[in-house]
């Protein structure tokens, strides 16, 4: 059986046994202490190093709000919808490397849930979930507020659980601990019968995690690093594919070690945004749907591509099969399941990636001990004329407005790499993608796998409490803003001094931008009427003053920079900027959706020539 | 499309039949049969699964089914070097002058006869899907009035177990 020592407090996932049998940890005394299962459940919270939890309570859960009011360890953060609980642990989480927690009743608490706990399954990011169910007893008898939640999330959790008996709460308290921050992070859901949080029990924190059928991944394989290693010393265009897997890992250092000794063109996808400094020379960006040209072209022309925690998503690779056709494919994984899933592999390696560079480096050195180091010139002349030629940018708003792309670039400009930023979905994700560097790993948090409108605000609240000394951005549509804007609330009561740039194009912006690009400017349901020359409904400023933020607006290029350090000045509360933009602006370069990544275009109706080394 | 026979062995727990299954249909995986049964270790249940898929999307979902937590071990048994049974039980009606014929019939494919009555026989047969498949094609000249028929069961020939090295490491299981 596979033993291990169960979670100790906010150990972080990666240093955290990955072996079999471990000796019993120390510290905590292994009293049999008397008490209720709500209180064995918060005790157990405690125990696996949880420090802060969003949730809401109600009937089910109501038991485990009592003790919990009286924990000295855990704050609670009282959140106003439970989807905003769940963002905000991912946020947390995702800021910090640490497991995020959330707590919600049973049936409308808990299916309010399920948007957060499917986007951390996704994104890979440990999640807890605590949710009531009601009394054993009436399980299946469609109680008041019962769902089976269990049942619900089974397959977007990457391990649930019901709890009946209040004996088994710490058991699957550290187990849930475990799971979420072992091997590849995921959301883990732990559903307590409301009779097994009232009910006597007595508590004792489990020593070992037994887990037969749990794989927390294996280490590298000797002889396929080897393979690697040759193909990265001998490849003529070697573009190594970073993936959030690195972030995941905590793998940035030996990224960075792997980078340079390799010389390999580096590209980092969504979820990687920040695993390699912008500022590398040989970063080229994001590749991708909204990519850079010269890191879509990158791919496009590699002989060899390293996927590096990535998983070959189709926003990555366009039409799969002309992706990357030239190249061998090495591909690194900690999940054995993403190795070949939709790319054919040339080279697999399953481990963490932290695992995986320490082997690759110095096996790469070896390889260069023995062949030299590869002759690159020829390729970086491509990469850089690539580069110079397409750079990211765009053209002046011919409304006059502001345009979002300047917005965000100076929103990046003036807050400096230190910052967080957290993004909802659509165009202003994409291009707070593009146009802020990002110099740090865990600096950039958006819902990349599922897409969540709405993440932006929660996720950026749990990233201040996580990483309370940085500033923290949220980016946000007008749309994906009033999906979720409740948690301000949250924020102004609970001293959460967030900072909102809502881009605010009066539209739901992507689809507006298909509907100009693929549907004949038949805007079918996309005008929210809150920018210019509406009726602006909401008033964002209002509504933000109205939840105890301070709330700015700002409706000209000119103003930008002035709001801007407005809002960095503002510390006591949280802040709210409206910026009202032109709602003609889109996300270019463009790689249209099921087509071939060589089909990408630099701007409306502009294909890169790229067929010069061809 | 062809069929592959899996065996997964399981943590005794409620609901892991669900994740199981759930893996299968998700991907729109036409599950053939489906078995569930105890182990010689009380905390295993091992389920076989006959299911009609490519050679590519079965590595997946094979993969996919490793990392359920319940799930200790998969092996694929393949039809030559395993044993596979299916158990067939078939309500017939018949009167004295067709009795004879039909015993016969239970005979041939060494099947027995477990319940009678004046004007209906129960019949029993165990083997592979094949042979069961050609009993009913033979059965269907009557009036047969139900069938039920159990998922395959499956175990590898030799004298190697599939639980002996199994499920006592974490990393045994990985494909």
């Amino acid at each position: 059986m596979a033993q291990v020592k169960a979670p100790k407090p906010s150990a972080p996932a990666q240093n955290a046994p990955s072996a079999h049998t471990t000796p019993v940890s120390g510290g905590s005394a292994q009293v049999r202490e008397e008490m209720n299962g709500a209180q064995s459940l918060i005790r157990s919270l405690e125990q696996a190093g949880a420090t802060d939890i969003f949730g809401l309570p109600g009937g089910a859960i109501l038991p485990a709000y009592d003790p919990l009011m009286d924990s000295t360890i855990l704050r609670h953060i009282l959140v106003r919808h439970e989807q905003g609980a769940g963002h905000a642990a991912q946020g947390y989480a995702h800021a910090t490397g640490r497991p995020g927690v959330c707590i919600a009743t049973s049936g409308p608490g808990a299916t309010n849930l399920v948007t957060p706990i499917a986007d951390a399954n996704m994104d890979s990011i440990p999640l807890v979930a605590i949710t009531g169910q009601v009394g054993a007893a009436m399980i299946g008898t469609d109680a008041f507020q019962e769902a089976d939640i269990v049942g619900i999330t089974q397959p977007i959790t990457k391990h649930n659980m019901l709890v009946t008996n209040p004996d088994d709460i710490p058991r699957a308290v550290a187990e849930a601990f475990y799971i979420a921050t072992h091997g590849r992070p995921g959301p883990v859901l732990v559903d307590i019968a409301k009779s097994a949080l009232q009910e006597r029990t007595h508590f004792s924190w489990p020593t070992t995690i037994d887990l037969p059928g749990f794989n927390a991944g294996a280490k590298p394989h000797a002889k396929t690093i080897q393979e690697a290693a040759r193909l990265l010393a001998t490849a003529r265009r070697p573009v190594l594919y970073v993936g959030g897997g690195v972030i995941r890992s905590g793998a940035s250092a030996g990224l960075r070690k792997l980078t340079d000794l390799s010389g390999a063109a580096v590209v980092t996808t969504l979820m990687a945004r920040g695993a390699l400094p912008d500022s590398h020379p040989q970063h080229l960006g994001m590749p991708g749907m909204h990519g850079t040209v010269a890191a879509v072209a990158a791919l496009q022309k590699a002989d060899l591509v390293v996927a590096l925690g990535a998983r070959f998503d189709d926003r990555v690779t366009g039409k799969l099969e002309s992706f990357a056709p030239l190249a061998t494919i090495v591909h690194a994984d900690i999940d054995p399941a993403e190795i070949g899933k939709n790319r054919k592999v040339d080279v697999p390696i399953v481990g963490d990636l932290k695992d995986v560079f320490a082997a690759l480096v110095p096996a790469l050195k070896e390889e260069h001990l023995k062949h030299g180091k590869p002759d690159l010139e020829a390729w970086w002349v491509q990469l850089d004329d690539w580069r110079d030629t397409y750079q990211l940018g765009f053209t002046p708003t011919e409304d006059g407005h502001s345009s979002p792309q300047h917005v965000i670039q100076r929103l990046g400009e003036i807050s400096g790499p230190e910052t967080i930023f957290t993004a909802g979905v659509g165009q202003h994700q994409m291009w707070a993608s593009q146009f802020i560097k990002y110099e740090r790993p865990n600096s950039w948090i958006n819902s990349g796998g599922l897409g969540t409108m709405g993440f932006s605000v929660p996720a950026a609240m749990g990233a201040k409490v996580g990483e309370p000394d940085r500033t923290v951005w949220a980016i946000d549509g007008d749309g994906c803003f009033q999906m979720t804007n409740q948690e301000l609330v949250t924020c102004a009561l609970n001293e959460i001094p967030i900072k909102v740039a809502i881009i605010n194009n009066s539209s739901l912006g992507m689809v507006r931008q298909w509907q100009t690009l693929f549907y004949n400017q038949r805007y079918s349901f996309t005008d929210l009427n809150t920018g210019h020359g509406t009726r602006r409904i909401p008033d964002f400023v209002k509504l933000a003053e109205s939840m105890g933020c301070a709330g700015l607006r700002c409706e000209t290029d000119a103003d930008v920079d002035a709001t801007i350090k407005r809002a960095m000045e503002i510390n006591d509360q949280p802040v709210v900027v409206d910026f009202t933009v032109s709602r003609d602006a889109m996300v270019w370069p463009m790689v249209a959706a099921g087509t071939s990544n060589d089909e990408i275009q630099y701007a409306k109706g502009i294909a890169p020539k790229w067929d010069r080394e061809d | 499309m062809g069929k592959h026979t899996l065996s997964v062995l399981v943590e005794n727990k409620p609901g892991v039949l669900a994740r199981v299954a759930g893996l299968f249909s998700r991907r729109a995986f036409n599950i053939h049969s489906l078995a569930v049964g105890q182990t010689e270790h009380p905390d295993v249940s091992r389920i076989t699964v006959v299911v009609d898929v490519d050679e590519f999307p079965l590595e997946h979902v094979t993969k996919q089914l490793n990392k359920l937590v319940n799930v200790l071990k998969i092996v694929e048994l393949e039809q030559e070097r395993s044993v596979q049974r299916d158990l067939l039980l078939v309500k017939v009606r018949v009167d004295a002058r067709l009795r004879t014929e039909v015993l016969q019939i239970v005979d041939l494919f060494r099947a027995k006869v477990v319940d009678v009555a004046s004007d209906s026989l129960i019949i029993e047969a165990v083997g592979a899907p094949e042979k069961l498949d050609a009993l009913m094609v033979a059965l269907n000249a009557y009036d047969v009035r139900e069938i039920v028929q159990s998922g395959t069961v499956a175990i590898g020939r030799g004298p190697r177990s599939i639980t002996e090295r199994g499920f006592d490491r974490a990393t045994a299981h990985i494909a």
